[in-house]
């Protein structure tokens, strides 16, 4: 079982309309690893939050929960929409899942069609799907590489414009599994930039905890498939116990 | 993410599965060989057969109906045989006119039909409780000191190998385009037929690629740890005089099936 610790209750924000619900989420691999043993948590809109824990604590899985790929036992809502196979076209408009390696997210023979494929899919007019490719890739400042094959980018470049794949469909919450995983520094700053200026909420699962620390004002704790602390993330980062429990190291 | 859909391997402990692969792949090529061999309508040899494949299922601990559940994949290939029903040779027993074409099933196709069905029916549920009671290396291994051309069995191995890393693949591919596959109310998603098709085959074509620069680095890693075209196994597959008296059994009642069939 997992130590758990006193933590400071973090405040959720008053907010109307959560982005995210997550209630009780319960999750089996079919080998009978369990991965989640009851997940709850609230994302309010404007949110920037990082998931961290360690190795197999669930967040990989969590992650493929919010948009549906896996489906265990619990209440997913998004944007007050619960989730449900009818729905999961609609859920999939909303949550913008950005895989930890980009080869996985990235399918399209160029650029262009793969940050396309979203709107197109969506059914969206070609001026519009023109419209969101240009200002999707200008966000993670790709511009110059719509016409490139992805196939032949470099690891951040790859990052960028996966992360471009999912913006192109407006999402209202953005999930980011690893994003700095594999990138040398300055591949790396231009991401945590990207990140703070996104005005999107988000959920980052991360082991990199200076990134945490610049970007996100809250942090939630997973281990062995449950939410161990879940607050703010200078009071977190202080607490040298919590973070060694887990197999986390401050920065 | 890991396709284990194509291992049919079946951890038990039994005598079956303790067995020399080598014994089991021979009896199982003996058995089919068997099948094939026995005349059309020996119905009597054919109910021994499926008796003896019975008491294999009993022996592996898996089920008595192990590979009954699992027979049925073969079925569809059974409709080659369908054209046997009209024979030209035997007595006509309907006539069934479907515009130009006339259809004359007869006696002796029905027997042949049924037969063909019976022969590759058991014969396939011998093939899956070969695969279902041996590993597959030991099974390549089998094959080796059988003296099977090695570059066939390795062109197995590696099959056998690649088509787990090519689902996964496929699975990672399938997952993102689900992941980004979405609609807004009021709006149809999806485009056309055409389009879909388009995002199908780039998939198809990025499958390739990835796939083939992924086996060249699996398997320049394999030789840097010194793969040399031989699979190990840790098993040292020794011939037991009990191995011997179960494939010599085994050959007596396959001789003991074709006597009864025969006569």
């Amino acid at each position: 079982m997992p130590v758990t610790h006193p933590v400071k209750k973090y405040e959720f924000p008053e907010c109307e309309g959560d982005v995210l619900h997550v209630n009780d989420l319960h999750f089996s691999y079919p080998d009978g690893h369990v991965a989640l043993r009851g997940v709850s948590l609230r994302l309010c809109e404007g949110d920037k939050v990082a998931l961290v824990g360690p190795n197999g604590a669930g967040k990989s899985t969590l992650m493929l929960h919010l948009n549906g790929i896996l489906g265990g036992g619990g209440e997913i809502e998004i944007g007050g929409l619960r989730l449900s196979p009818d729905r999961l076209p609609a859920i999939r408009a909303m949550v913008g899942l950005v895989f930890q390696n980009p080869d996985d997210q990235l399918f399209s023979p160029t650029v262009f069609e793969d940050v396309a494929f979203g709107p197109l899919h969506m059914g969206l007019p070609e001026d519009e799907v023109r419209a969101r490719v240009d200002s999707a890739l200008e966000a993670v400042r790709m511009s110059a590489y719509k016409e490139r094959l992805s196939h032949h980018l470099s690891v951040g470049e790859k990052k960028r414009i996966a992360i471009a794949t999912v913006l192109s469909m407006n999402p209202k919450l953005l999930v980011l599994d690893e994003p700095s995983a594999g990138l040398d520094p300055r591949a790396r700053r231009t991401l945590i930039h990207l990140l703070r200026d996104l005005p999107i909420t988000m959920l980052v699962s991360t082991h990199d905890m200076r990134l945490v620390q610049e970007l996100f004002p809250r942090t939630i704790v997973m281990d062995d498939g449950q939410i161990v602390a879940d607050g703010l993330t200078m009071d977190i980062l202080e607490d040298e116990k919590l973070l060694e429990a887990h197999g986390l190291e401050k920065g | 993410m890991h396709a284990e859909i194509f291992d049919r391997f079946h951890e038990a402990e039994s005598r079956l599965h303790r067995l020399d692969p080598r014994v089991k792949v021979v009896v199982t090529v003996l058995f089919i060989l068997s099948n094939a061999l026995l005349p059309d309508g020996a119905w009597a040899a054919f109910g021994l057969s499926w008796l003896v494949l019975l008491g294999w299922n009993a022996l592996s601990r898996l089920g008595v109906d192990f590979t009954f559940r699992r027979s049925f994949v073969a079925l569809p290939f059974a409709l080659a045989a369908v054209s046997a029903i009209f024979s030209p040779i035997g007595k006509p027993l309907a006539d069934w006119s479907l515009g130009p074409l006339v259809l004359i099933p007869t006696d002796y196709g029905v027997i042949k039909f049924v037969s063909i069905l019976l022969r590759s029916w058991i014969s396939v549920q011998a093939a899956i409780l070969l695969v279902a009671v041996t590993r597959f290396p030991d099974m390549i291994h089998a094959f080796e000191h059988l003296r099977v051309p090695g570059v066939l069995t390795t062109i197995v191995a590696f099959l056998y190998r690649y088509l787990f890393v090519l689902t996964d693949e496929v699975m990672r591919l399938l997952r993102a385009r689900d992941s980004r596959s979405a609609a807004e109310p009021g709006r149809r998603s999806g485009r056309n037929v055409v389009w879909r098709a388009c995002v199908a085959g780039n998939m198809a074509g990025q499958l390739f690629l990835r796939s083939y620069e992924r086996s060249d680095r699996i398997y320049n890693a394999m030789l840097a740890r010194g793969y040399d075209g031989h699979l190990r196994t840790l098993n040292p597959h020794v011939l037991h005089p009990s191995d011997w008296a179960y494939g010599a059994a085994a050959i007596f009642i396959l001789i003991l099936l074709q006597l009864v069939g025969r006569f």
